[in-house]
């Protein structure tokens, strides 16, 4: 069963502008799909049990969740051709509920699909050159890049190339695909880290050493989850020529000595934390003297052919500023307000990067319909050179918008309500699923968000506060990233109630740091009051342009710790 | 029916698969309270090893059975001299085996190298890749998945991504040859 309108209603001559599958890895995923329908087969007629079968259906991207199965489909470093948009729309409204939800790892949900249309809908997805593979199980995960990459005016080198080599290097992997836990791998290319490298089982960064070499800078064992951890530099400079060597004895020390008997125990980070970065990076120097590295002798060249697929759209020649951008920007304050929030800085003159916002007020974080999907798919036809990003913020990037476009654009996004002029702003809030899908979940964490946009609906107000991340998670597996956010909210459960626990200090980025638990538990509603009276100290406090994030590192958390309680006192009860 | 015998101190029967077929086994486990016998092929704990092999010298007749956590050092002096390697596999989703067969193999043996556990036939494709050459099973695996479904799973990944594993092939070979 497939759906064959793609290729009609996708626009022809679109640039191609990111990895191009060939016949062997069109191949691959689809002798993957048809293994998957095999064992799809053969666990309904009992050949394999449920717990047989369950790392299998994980590494398809099969979970079963507290209602019903969800199947997490993978959007390699985070791009997406409109033609693959268009997929993602159509498989929600056959085979799903007719939405589906982007996550922190550049993919993307359903929550509604039958065990038995799955081979379905990967073979749908594979007609595209889309996968689900290894976006769960304890396997090498869905490699994540900054969703700047490409078109980010501070960049070493576009890190998607690198990032499809490791995706090809990972598929499958005959030693690599039973490990003790999880791994994820992440990777950035600039000289911001909008990839949160430093909270991956492994994190590489493009550098360029003394001699103007490209290569990697190896982090390892950063995460989150119930024992978050700021990852480690294991090697400053590993040459392009050795990363996947490099990579493979990385490994192979985890394969081996990472812990078994405990999975709360069994990250990279635990292994790290308690043998010691020293004590790993002698294992792992150890490995990569004693590999055999004649079967890494073609890398440099097949890398090459990878990098080669990912040429710049035709960019016109444009003046750095448009004035038909500047006129609409006076005449429509709301458009006005979106470019000062949603649009960042490209690289090639009278471009900009848009980012279109999937938290709506009182919306679910991630969620689009498939008429939104579609309507990006179009929009991005006609305004962007068919490219779509997605960022680990779940929203969604068009990379290459002209400056002359952008009102058309916005009032396309407009009338299909993308337009919310909230991006990185109070209201941009990375949240799980939570207790209403996720069967791990301990508390809930969607409506916490709808709560706290609510609370801060003034938009005027937003933009004032500024940029400031929240992030919350459902539970202390940490989805929602609340360790990192600059506010975190964690979902907890005591005595049958749920509890909230607010973290400060939390960031993603270079100068990664873990969130501080701010006091005990409140409940579901006093979430948006305690952030309030939280953002009103801040903005009370702050130097001009001061980041929440560099207010809360100059006072201290006492000083914030003291708010809530004199707040406390006032008659909150917190 | 798969061929069986009675393991390892006769506690449960094994089938053994090789090249897609279940097979019989020529070789015998020992089990450790067992006297050594004069002849005839047996696979023995680690422990055992330089006792037999001093007693029976290397003749290719003696194989061994290791965990997965086994440090490859201690099985390099004997590498040359054992008919067979045996790595246990505790439970299917304990992946510590391949990267041992992988290190066994770096290290030269060229011998019998053998999965022991419950390893399931969609594995079969990661054990060859990683350097095996038969599975053994529990009997009661093998019932559920039979003959045909282990011979198909040899099938299943046709090439890989990744270079230097045993398998049909590299997808990155296959795609220097038809580039050529």
């Amino acid at each position: 069963m497939s759906l064959n309108n793609t290729n009609t209603l996708s626009r022809i001559n679109s640039p191609k502008t990111t990895y191009q599958y060939d016949e062997f890895d069109k191949d691959f995923i689809r002798e993957r799909v048809a293994e998957f329908r095999e064992q799809v087969r053969r666990r309904l007629e009992g050949s394999l049990t449920e717990e047989e079968f369950r790392p299998f259906r994980l590494m398809n991207g099969l979970y079963l969740q507290l209602h019903a199965y969800m199947l997490r489909v993978a959007i390699p470093y985070g791009t997406l051709t409109s033609q693959q948009m268009r997929r993602l729309a159509e498989i929600a409204d056959r085979w799903d509920k007719g939405y589906g939800h982007f996550t922190t790892r550049q993919n993307l949900q359903y929550n509604w699909p039958r065990l038995i249309d799955t081979p379905d809908i990967l073979e749908a997805l594979a007609e595209v050159d889309m996968h689900a593979i290894q976006t769960s199980g304890n396997c090498i995960r869905n490699v994540t890049a900054d969703h700047f990459a490409g078109v980010a005016a501070d960049e070493i080198e576009d890190p998607r190339p690198t990032a499809e080599f490791l995706r090809q290097w990972s598929s499958a992997h005959p030693e690599f695909s039973f490990l003790p836990r999880k791994f994820k791998i992440a990777i950035t290319g600039a000289t911001h880290d909008r990839a949160a490298t430093l909270a991956h089982d492994i994190g590489l960064r493009l550098v360029k050493n003394a001699s103007g070499e490209i290569g990697y800078c190896v982090i390892i064992g950063g995460g989150l989850g119930r024992s978050p951890f700021i990852g480690k530099i294991i090697r400053e400079f590993v040459p392009r020529s050795a990363l996947l060597a490099y990579l493979e004895a990385i490994m192979r020390v985890y394969n081996r000595y990472g812990r078994r008997d405990n999975k709360y125990k069994a990250r990279i980070k635990i292994l790290v934390h308690e043998k010691g970065i020293e004590t790993i990076r002698a294992a792992v120097e150890k490995e990569f003297a004693a590999m055999d590295h004649t079967a890494f002798q073609q890398d440099p060249q097949e890398f090459e052919r990878v990098a080669a697929s990912f040429t710049p759209p035709p960019y016109e020649i444009l003046p750095s500023e448009s004035s038909k951008l500047a006129k609409a920007r006076v005449e429509t304050p709301a458009f006005n307000d979106f470019v000062s929030v949603n649009v960042s800085e490209h690289k090639i003159a009278g471009y900009a990067i848009v980012t279109v916002s999937l938290k709506p007020i009182n919306g679910i974080p991630g969620d689009a319909t498939s008429h939104q999907m579609c309507v990006l798919a179009d929009a991005c036809d006609r305004f962007g050179f068919g490219e779509l990003r997605v960022s680990h913020e779940q929203n969604i990037i068009l990379p290459h918008v002209k400056k002359d476009d952008l009102f058309a654009l916005w009032q396309t996004l407009d009338a299909a309500d993308l337009a919310t002029a909230n991006a990185g702003l109070v209201s941009d809030i990375i949240s799980c699923p939570g207790l209403d899908y996720c069967s791990l979940a301990t508390a809930r964490s969607i409506p916490i968000a709808q709560a706290i946009s609510q609370r801060f609906s003034d938009m005027a107000r937003q933009r004032r506060i500024g940029k400031l991340g929240i992030k919350i998670s459902g539970c202390i597996n940490a989805c929602g990233h609340h360790h990192i956010g600059a506010i975190g909210v964690l979902g907890l459960e005591k005595k049958g109630q749920e509890s909230y626990q607010i973290t400060l200090g939390g960031d993603p980025g270079f100068s990664a740091s873990i969130g501080e638990i701010l006091g005990p538990g409140v409940s579901a509603d006093q979430v948006p009051e305690v952030i309030e009276h939280l953002v009103d100290f801040y903005l009370a406090e702050r130097h001009e342009t001061e980041a929440f994030i560099d207010t809360w590192r100059r006072l201290g958390h006492a000083r914030f710790k003291d708010v809530l309680r004199r707040e406390g006192e006032d008659g909150a009860d917190i | 029916m798969p061929a069986s015998r009675t393991s390892y101190a006769g506690r449960e029967k094994m089938a053994l698969i090789s090249k897609g077929e279940f097979v019989a086994d020529d070789w015998r486990r020992l089990a450790d309270e067992e006297a050594l016998p004069e002849n005839g092929k047996i696979i023995i704990s680690l422990e055992r090893l330089d006792n037999a092999l001093k007693a029976r010298g290397a003749n290719g007749d003696i194989g061994v059975i290791v965990d997965n956590t086994l440090e490859i050092d201690k099985l390099i002096p004997v590498l040359a001299k054992l008919g067979l390697i045996a790595i246990a596999f505790p439970s299917f989703a304990d992946g510590r085996g391949f990267s041992l067969a992988r290190l066994v193999r770096r290290a030269g043996y060229r011998g019998e190298l053998r999965a022991s556990g419950r390893l399931l036939a969609d594995q079969y494709a990661h054990a060859l890749g990683c350097g095996f050459d038969t599975v053994e099973i529990p009997d009661d695996l093998a019932q559920r998945q039979n003959e045909t479904q282990w011979r198909s799973a040899s099938k299943t990944h046709q090439r890989t991504y990744q270079r230097g594993y045993l398998s049909s092939g590299s997808i990155l070979d296959a795609r220097r040859k038809a580039m050529q």
